[in-house]
């Protein structure tokens, strides 16, 4: 039952210009993932299919496929089988009214579901070792490899980047949430001329180019060793290149964005209940702890996804402050471009910044609503 | 809330902003005026060749950094003044350029160039990204329940896609015969090379930085949209009033201030354009404000940063942020002081 019927009359498109509207969404949301899914199926070719330029050879791949790499039926039906699961699972918890009672088993669940995939690979191919070549259901389909995706993460240990990022991006979430939740609530409780002018230069500071921060810390972070040497003492290291200190820098960088979001989070859960606490005699940090903090974790979930988003996609902070041996995933992909000499090395990076994609796609699968209320949020309560 | 509960709740928050984004404000404007480099000593020689009978000896006075016991370079750090900033704007050039009115040579000035782009890509977006976000907007809201939401799902994808990798793949789908290049060619039935002048460079990261930004705006305005008024949208309609009036007198307004919302945000964030320039490699044809101080902060050829020059251009990326936001400020601070009155 669609909605527009319970519409009276005169609010329904007619028929030309709902045909219009309805194309347009169509060709929008084709421009929206086409280039994502593009580099998807280009980094499971063979250099020649991938850089084909005629499509239809990127999507079937026959020179992968006259290689030896390929993809069957039954492989096909694996897979299919496996993401339709994944995304009922997702509904699910979607749905799930009361989130945090029975994360770990959803948690254990996922794990669970990786495990599957590494399973369902083997079945395969044992189904494929039993069943022959010429068996209907095993007859090449597709020409697809996995191998520059085995090269990059294994051979070229892009796992090391990964954990790196693992590492700053766990660091700037939860540093930027407890201090930006603690600053959040004080700004919303607050109606001094304080908290607006906290506000107002925050906004300024959000406005900052990072690069106009970062040759600011850039000489002192080089030169560390030399003024932090009388605080302590000869083991000083050089903050240059190391993975925390790019932690502090990102989770400041990111509190101007953190406060704002957080305090109309904040303003939105009503005054009376943190008023009733102190009633009772409950100081304001009390107060916090017992009344607020059992309420606040659907907004806090909302600003860790923009702390996390900002931690991982940013470029410009991580390629100047760190050095190449601990870099993060996204400036090492710039190694990959550089080296961009052989059309292998070109298929490789693809690979790369597929890999790097892939958890994105993850976060809007399963936080779609959360990231919406956070984008509107801001804009809806000023 | 008393003040000094006020201030334990926002004090950590406020000491990580200071140390972090003040602290290197002032460190910025410090470093600006200064320049930090290594002393030169003159030292005389004596050069001597063998030659008949005596030697040859001439007297040569060298110059060559100065070192320390332990045999390093010894660095001072010395007050120019603006030396930095005429490094970087060239006022002479410029001016005599300006006098010519040939826009062509004064953007051999990196900075020129530079501040072109970064306005013209600010101000070009602007409008586009508002226009798309607001069509998709009105065409979802028309769509049936059960298919929003799939399309605002895959409008999220191109929003949060990390920006260097989302600039890659459009340029994976241009460079040399990339699919879409050799949909071109065929539609247009020329050879087009993308990558090879400026101005393709330029629309490229153009529609990039829509397609990655539109659905922003989509979202908010689709959100403002479920809370128009239906009363108002129907007595419209009993007036007589065609869809475009209602279009313009009723929803339009209803949306002004998300509409004012995104394009503050829109205009901090394009300002600051910087991960397209990395993912084209648009570096030798086109450059933004923010590469530029990052291409001074990296190594160059002889292992140095010119931390100074670096300073100078982020002191007046930081003029053009002022510019920026004095509008939307003032017009906050006025809404702040009727609250407090009022």
């Amino acid at each position: 039952m669609s909605e527009s019927s319970f519409l009276p009359k005169s609010l329904q498109l007619s028929k030309s210009l709902k045909l219009l509207s309805n194309g347009f969404l169509s060709i929008w949301c084709l421009i929206a993932v086409f280039p994502l899914l593009w580099i998807t199926l280009m980094s499971l070719k063979y250099p020649l299919d991938a850089f084909s330029a005629n499509p239809l050879v990127v999507i079937f791949g026959p020179g992968t496929l006259s290689a030896g790499a390929s993809i069957n039926f039954f492989d096909l039906l694996l897979v299919i089988l496996w993401v339709v699961v994944a995304f009922l699972g997702i509904k699910r918890w979607q749905a799930e009214k009361n989130l945090g009672s029975k994360n770990w088993l959803y948690l254990g669940i996922s794990i669970g579901w990786l495990f599957a995939a590494v399973a369902l690979t083997e079945l395969s191919a044992t189904l494929r070792e039993q069943l022959g070549a010429d068996f209907f259901l095993s007859t090449p389909l597709l020409g697809m490899t996995t191998e520059h995706f085995q090269s990059v993460w294994i051979e070229q240990e892009f796992y090391q980047q990964f954990f790196n990022s693992l590492f700053v991006t766990t660091g700037v979430v939860s540093i930027s949430l407890t201090v930006g939740t603690l600053a959040g609530y004080g700004l919303a409780r607050s109606g001094s001329n304080w908290a607006f002018w906290i506000l107002m230069t925050a906004l300024v500071f959000r406005a900052l180019p990072h690069s106009v921060l970062v040759s600011g810390y850039l000489p002192w972070f080089i030169n560390s060793a030399e003024w932090l040497r009388p605080i302590f003492g000869e083991a000083t290291l050089t903050l240059y290149g190391q993975p925390w200190a790019i932690i502090v820098v990102l989770a400041s960088i990111n509190q101007p964005f953190t406060i704002w979001m957080l305090r109309s989070f904040f303003q939105n859960i009503p005054r009376e209940l943190d008023e009733a606490a102190r009633i009772d005699g409950c100081s304001h940090g009390e107060a916090f702890v017992r009344v607020i903090v059992p309420v606040m974790w659907p907004g806090v979930l909302t600003a860790g996804l923009f702390s996390f988003l900002l931690a991982y996609n940013d470029y410009l902070v991580a390629a100047l402050l760190l050095d190449a041996q601990n870099q993060t995933m996204v400036p090492a992909i710039s190694g990959y471009f550089n080296r961009e000499t052989t059309s292998t090395d070109q298929v490789e990076a693809v690979a790369a910044a597929v890999s790097i994609t892939a958890p994105l796609f993850v976060l809007v699968m399963v936080f779609q609503k959360q990231l919406v209320s956070g984008l509107t949020q801001g804009a809806v309560k000023g | 809330m008393k003040n000094r509960t006020f201030l334990v709740f926002v004090g950590p928050s406020l000491f990580l902003m200071f140390l972090f984004i003040a602290g290197p404000l002032m460190s910025v404007a410090w470093q600006s005026v200064h320049i930090t480099r290594a002393v030169y000593e003159e030292v005389e020689t004596e050069l001597c060749t063998p030659g008949f009978l005596t030697q040859k000896c001439t007297m040569e006075i060298r110059t060559q950094p100065q070192l320390d016991e332990n045999g390093r370079q010894i660095s001072e750090t010395v007050f120019v003044g603006f030396e930095s900033y005429k490094n970087l704007l060239q006022p002479q050039v410029a001016f005599e350029n300006i006098k010519e009115g040939s826009w062509a040579k004064l953007s051999n000035i990196n900075f020129f160039k530079a501040l072109r782009f970064t306005l013209t890509f600010t101000l070009i977006t602007l409008p586009l990204v508002l226009g798309i976000g607001l069509l998709v907007a009105l065409t979802v809201n028309q769509v049936i329940q059960s298919l929003r939401g799939p399309i605002i799902f895959i409008s999220l994808l191109p929003f949060v896609i990390t920006p260097v990798i989302g600039a890659l793949s459009f340029r994976w789908l241009f460079v040399g015969d990339g699919i879409l290049t050799a949909l071109l060619e065929w539609w247009l039935e020329r050879d087009i090379a993308m990558f090879a002048q400026g101005w393709t460079i330029e629309v490229l990261m153009l529609s990039y930085r829509v397609w990655h930004v539109a659905p922003f705006a989509f979202i908010v305005f689709y959100a403002g949209l479920q809370t128009v008024n239906r009363d108002t949208l129907e007595s419209a309609i009993v007036d007589g009033a065609t869809r475009w009036q209602r279009l313009k007198l009723v929803i339009l307004p209803h949306l002004s201030p998300l509409i004012l919302f995104v394009s503050i945000i829109h205009l901090m964030d394009s300002y600051r354009v910087f991960e397209e320039v990395i993912g084209f490699r648009s570096q030798a044809h086109v450059i933004s404000l923010q590469w530029l101080t990052y291409n001074f902060l990296t190594l160059d050829e002889t292992g140095n940063r010119m931390i100074s020059r670096a300073s100078a251009s982020s002191m007046l990326t930081m003029i053009g942020i002022v510019f920026l936001l004095l509008f939307p400020l003032r017009s906050t601070w006025r809404e702040h002081q009727k609250r407090r009155s009022g």
